[in-house]
């Protein structure tokens, strides 16, 4: 039994995160290096870069969904609200449960009703809950995600019997029921038409209100759209490894970028 | 015929008929023409089964005498077969399906690349393995070894129907049939349910990570409900193979003439349909033969059912 040093809490406490000199490995290639960076909590953080960059392995870092990769390992030290994210000795099953996650494909239990998508992640951390404590809890999730008024009449429905775009805010619904701390966002918005991704990040901005959220993107319309800080990362060629280059707020980052490859890449230059 | 090369690749004045076109539409019929004659047989040989079965066991329907075993009628002999069938078919199922579940996600979830790639192609041999050498061991190995077994259950819980009655000195139940027709189920249902198994996608095991769940509820959330019907067909094949067996059935099980019962442990036990009719088919003549003809339709329609059973539950949800 591993024991855990992340410690219960009950309601939100959007949280800090420290990154200290961050470095990704898959085997033996070196996929990020050297990553230092401090994540504001109640603010929306956009991770932005080419393709290879490593910002999807920095996302994944930060609730070890590394782990789940064969050969790949971290190095360096992540903190969430003070307390380590990395160490050996934190189940990482703790961590997951207090960073929630949302993929860039929707991915709501297909056979599972939508009323226990929403739960699952509360069963999951053994809480019970009365039938109206559900209910509220289901009520206020959806709402949060937008998706209470196509969805309150069926919610024994399953929940691949949704559209895309409501699978994804499903998503979101059931990844903030759980109340986390920080709420881990990998390009949501890739696999989805225009008017999803409205919808989406216009909750993103209403989630900023009580949580942390970090945002993958390539999509640098939607980075200056929803994000308080935006983070840079690049990569010099195939086989090197990604680097965190600029990291402020996102303002600044698009009207003055400091870095000249920041400045290409914001431009459209990069390559 | 002629490729005309020049045709595809050169030609500006390409038409839409031109000749070009001419050796992959020889091949579109050709493909089309064996993939229909390959459903044509298949459909043939199960018409064709079925027409020989009922003509030529039609005169057993009605026969009053010169039936095997001296029955009454052919349903007086039908039915308790029939019973011996399901029975020892749903016994081994019930042994076979969470054995065979829980050796798939060892084999998909748990075991070591390595150790899975051994395990798995000795759950496949053990597939191979003919069936006359499995009544050999459960005739000459388990069903000795099971004896004391027997006893002690029917000592301690013979107060539990299923259990109760004088148990076999020899262990030739229809409980060691059931054990040894397990035995032959599970690699089948086992490598069904590993290979759905492993094919669950990795975005819902991520959904179940990300969500902070131990391997199990993984499992649970992500790999059950996406093998749910692979599980659910691995049971019908296994039961399948189950209700047919013959060699196995006939050597393991000692059997008693006309019996329905539901104790496993006794030396009376009812007969399969299968293993009566290899029993019973080389001294068999004139309305006998008849008769197991007949008893093999019996035999088709309820592999038939199970069949049609499964399709319905198996089907994935409706969605929407």
């Amino acid at each position: 039994m591993t024991t855990t040093i992340i410690s219960e809490r009950t309601s939100i406490a959007a949280q800090r995160i420290e990154i200290a000199d961050v470095s990704a490995y898959y085997g033996s290639f070196t996929a990020l290096s050297g990553v230092s960076m401090t994540i504001e909590p109640r603010a929306v953080t956009a991770f932005i870069g080419p393709s290879g960059c490593g910002k999807s392995t920095m996302l994944r870092a930060i609730n070890r969904m590394h782990e789940t990769i064969p050969g790949a390992r971290v190095e360096g030290s992540i903190t969430l609200g003070g307390e380590s994210v990395l160490d050996r000795r934190v189940d990482p099953v703790a961590v997951r449960s207090r960073v929630g996650m949302v993929f860039q494909r929707p991915n709501p239990f297909p056979t599972m009703s939508i009323r226990d998508n929403v739960l699952v992640g509360v069963r999951l951390q053994g809480r019970r809950l009365s039938r109206s404590d559900a209910d509220d809890l289901v009520e206020m999730s959806l709402r949060a995600a937008n998706l209470w008024e196509p969805v309150k009449a069926i919610l024994s429905k399953p929940g691949g019997s949704l559209s895309g775009g409501q699978q994804q805010r499903l998503c979101i619904a059931r990844a903030i029921a759980v109340k986390p701390d920080v709420l881990l966002m990998d390009e949501p918005c890739s696999a989805l038409d225009p008017i999803s991704t409205a919808a989406i990040e216009e909750l993103i901005a209403n989630l900023r209100r009580d949580y942390t959220v970090v945002i993958v993107t390539h999509n640098m319309g939607q980075a200056q759209r929803v994000s308080d800080a935006t983070a840079f990362f690049t990569v010099d060629g195939a086989g090197q490894p990604g680097r965190l280059v600029e990291y402020r707020d996102t303002t600044t980052m698009f009207s003055r970028p400091v870095d000249p490859r920041t400045a290409d890449y914001l431009a459209g230059r990069f390559g | 015929m002629t490729i005309a090369f020049s045709d595809m690749t050169a030609s500006p004045t390409r038409t839409l008929g031109s000749s070009g076109r001419r050796v992959s539409r020889f091949f579109e019929t050709g493909s089309r023409g064996v993939a229909v004659a390959a459903g044509g047989v298949v459909i043939l040989a199960l018409g064709g089964v079925t027409v020989f079965l009922t003509v030529q066991g039609w005169p057993a329907w009605t026969a009053a005498s010169g039936l095997p075993q001296n029955a009454s009628s052919l349903w007086a002999l039908a039915g308790p077969l029939a019973f011996g069938s399901v029975w020892a078919s749903a016994i081994a199922l019930v042994l076979t399906a969470p054995i065979s579940v829980g050796v798939a996600l060892f084999l998909s979830e748990y075991a070591p690349r390595r150790v899975a790639r051994v395990l798995g192609s000795v759950v496949d041999v053990l597939a191979a393995v003919p069936s006359v050498v499995f009544g050999l061991w459960g005739l000459m190995v388990l069903a000795p070894m099971l004896a004391g077994p027997y006893a002690w259950l029917s000592a301690k819980m013979g107060w539990f129907p299923l259990f109760s009655g004088q148990s076999s000195a020899t262990g030739r139940t229809i409980l060691t049939a059931a054990i040894v027709l397990s035995i032959m189920m599970t690699p089948i249902m086992a490598s069904v349910c590993r290979e759905a198994f492993t094919q669950t996608p990795q975005a819902l095991r991520e959904a179940a990570i990300a969500l902070g769940s131990t391997p199990w509820e993984v499992i649970r959330l992500a790999v059950l409900p996406y093998g749910r019907s692979a599980m659910i067909s691995g049971c019908m094949l296994a039961l399948g193979r189950a209700l047919g067996e013959t060699m196995a059935v006939a050597m393991v099980l000692s059997a008693t003439p006309g019996l329905v019962s539901l104790q496993v442990l006794t030396s009376s036990n009812p007969n399969t349909t299968a293993a009566f009719i290899a029993q019973n088919f080389p001294e068999a003549h004139g309305m006998q033969v008849s008769a197991l003809i007949a008893l093999g339709l019996v035999l088709f329609a309820i592999t038939f059912v199970v069949n049609a059973v499964a399709r319905r539950v198996a089907r994935p949800r409706k969605e929407a």
